[in-house]
């Protein structure tokens, strides 16, 4: 595994950024003085009259990018997920989706894998926030190859879209044959006895749990769930049909995430077992990132058993 | 200002004021006190000032307007309707189940609304944006924002005061409605912004105090504006809350309430004698 790319998808964003930069005129990007560790600054580097540094005021920036949006451009603005879903919360809920603005929030620095900063900068309650609102599209990619493809994919898209990514370096999951289209959930493994759906840095977690409960005798399907809103309803029930069981990972609280979501959508067709890996209703801590996932149960390991457990209270319905 | 002028815009504000008692009886609710207060303002804006066209409300280079007060809904409405962007009619269906006037201002509802607003201290960012895209196209469109002095307390206004003046954003204008009340009281009682003047002068404004009743004054206060250049301008008016409705001025229980039926015919009765006597 020596050859395997490592990417943090916040580098993969900068770097669509400026690609999209040279594609189209009409974007801009904004960011709260933290464009070296979101990455916008790649983008400052290539088109600096295109780049605005709003300073450390989160709220101020999502309705600068509302007025921005209004008059036609297309804004991308950054900061860290805390201060961006969380901070500007009531200003991307009033400002961006009441008013159904073109504007994507890069939202970088997502969950535990922030590492040393600790629980004030680890957020793990976003996809919760920004799901509770009307029309925004939410997308969390596994990797760089997605994440490029989800900035692009963001900016033919009407209106917000929120945009998670991470800070730590995560292993390449697709090829360049991988095709993304948001709102689609994508099989990466077929299987008969388990459906683990992942999203973000989970993905390729799960890609070594299935592995993992192939030698325990279980065979796992996988779903990518890139979109976690709108969710890919389809993909979910048929997991649900196929498989009877369903695991869902995530690098976010338990609460609120592609966990519920998911429940949501099986409880309403298809009622099977769901259980949900994921930050269990707790704050982050320090610690190097790669340390605190495992501390948090967020690897394939803890993937792994949660589909032994998931299997087992199938078979005793 | 020409006699013949400043008496048009008076019309205009004592109409606006009529649309704003009409629009409140009929819907039970909403916000006369600080509707009343702004007006004139808004009078001299929407009959004067701005380049605006009722035919095309999304027209790319027109002036923009953001009601960050946004529970003033019921001036703008009326000053939008009284110059054509929708039926005067239509006033009376504010805050009703069916209605497109909903109780704040939605751009995507109504026409001539440029932003949607009620969120107090997020429409101030928002008009920082629209100058921001003015300046970017070459100074193409002028931004006007009203703020409520209470709305000071917010600290969003303050990040866009800051951000405005260090992009030295002279396209925009920002006027702050200092009627001195807020709901729970005066703003000296809850949680004072004063000194409001020194406030925005500290942040890189141009700052202008004016009487915001007086067409006279904010005429001189918009083309101060209009002249300064690599700095916003903030405009100070001093107001009286509930303006030209007797029983309601100065009084903070009228920030959000509206008249029954015996206030109403009260409230109707004073504004159509100010109406007859400038007519006369």
């Amino acid at each position: 595994m020596a050859d395997v790319i490592r990417t943090a998808t916040r580098d993969a964003y900068g770097k669509a950024l400026v690609e999209l930069g040279a594609i189209d005129p009409n974007v801009l990007v904004l960011d709260a003085d933290l464009a070296a560790a979101t990455k916008t600054g790649m983008f400052k580097k290539a088109y600096p009259d295109r780049f605005i540094d709003c300073g450390i005021a989160e709220g101020n920036m999502i309705g600068v990018a509302a007025g921005l949006a209004a008059s036609g451009y297309t804004v991308f603005c950054s900061s860290f997920a805390m201060f961006a879903a969380g901070r500007a919360f009531e200003q991307i809920r009033n400002s961006l989706g009441y008013t159904h603005l073109n504007v994507k929030i890069g939202a970088t620095h997502a969950g535990v894998s922030v590492g040393e900063d600790g629980a004030s900068h680890q957020c793990c309650e976003d996809i919760g926030l920004m799901r509770t609102i009307p029309g925004m599209t939410i997308v969390n990619p596994a990797d760089d190859v997605e994440a490029r493809l989800a900035v692009l994919a963001a900016a033919k898209t009407q209106g917000p879209v929120y945009l998670r990514f991470g800070r730590l370096a995560v292993p390449r999951v697709f090829d360049e044959n991988y095709r993304f289209e948001i709102g689609k959930g994508v099989y990466l493994n077929e299987g008969v006895d388990v459906t683990i759906i992942a999203t973000g840095l989970l993905v390729e977690r799960a890609v070594a749990a299935v592995e993992l409960l192939k030698a325990r005798g279980i065979s796992a399907a996988l779903i990518n769930m890139a979109t976690i809103k709108p969710l890919d309803r389809e993909i979910v029930l048929d997991a649900a049909k196929k498989t009877g069981c369903i695991v869902t990972a995530e690098e976010h609280n338990i609460i609120g995430g592609l966990g519920s979501a998911v429940a949501e959508a099986v409880a309403e067709t298809l009622p099977v077992p769901v259980l949900r890996v994921g930050v269990e209703d707790a704050f982050g801590r320090s610690g190097p990132a790669l340390e605190l996932l495992d501390l948090y149960g967020l690897n394939a390991e803890h993937i792994s058993d949660a589909a032994v457990r998931a299997v087992a209270m199938k078979n005793s319905l | 200002m020409d006699q013949s002028k400043k008496q048009r815009l008076k019309i205009e504000a004592v109409k606006i004021r009529q649309g704003i008692i009409e629009s409140t009886y009929r819907a039970k609710s909403g916000h006369p006190g600080g509707s009343l207060s702004i007006a004139d303002l808004l009078s001299y804006l929407y009959f004067h000032e701005m380049k605006i066209d009722p035919a095309e409300p999304k027209k790319a280079d027109r002036d923009r307007f953001v009601l960050s007060k946004g529970h003033a809904a019921p001036a703008l409405y009326a000053a939008l309707a009284n110059r054509g962007f929708f039926p005067v009619e239509d006033l009376k269906t504010l805050r009703k189940t069916d209605s497109y006037l909903q109780g704040h201002p939605n751009m995507n509802y109504v026409p001539g609304v440029d932003m949607s607003t009620g969120s107090l201290g997020q429409g101030i960012s928002a008009a920082v944006g629209f100058a921001l895209a003015s300046k970017r196209q070459g100074d193409l469109f002028r931004v006007y924002a009203v703020l409520g002095d209470g709305e000071l307390e917010e600290g969003e206004v303050w990040e866009a005061a800051m951000f405005a003046a260090a992009k030295k954003l002279d396209t925009l204008t920002v006027f702050v409605d200092n009627n001195n009340l807020q709901i729970d009281g005066s703003l000296e009682e809850v949680n004072s912004p004063e000194p409001i003047p020194e406030k925005f002068a500290a942040f890189g404004f141009r700052t202008i105090v004016i009487d915001g009743h007086d067409f006279d004054q904010i005429e001189v206060a918009i083309e101060e504006a209009k002249r300064t250049k690599d700095q916003p301008t903030a405009v100070i008016m001093k107001t009286v809350k509930g303006k030209d409705v007797s029983y309601m001025e100065n009084q903070v229980n009228w920030h959000g309430a509206a008249p029954k039926d015996e206030q109403y015919q009260i409230a109707m009765n004073e504004l159509d004698a100010i109406l007859k006597a400038l007519e006369a």
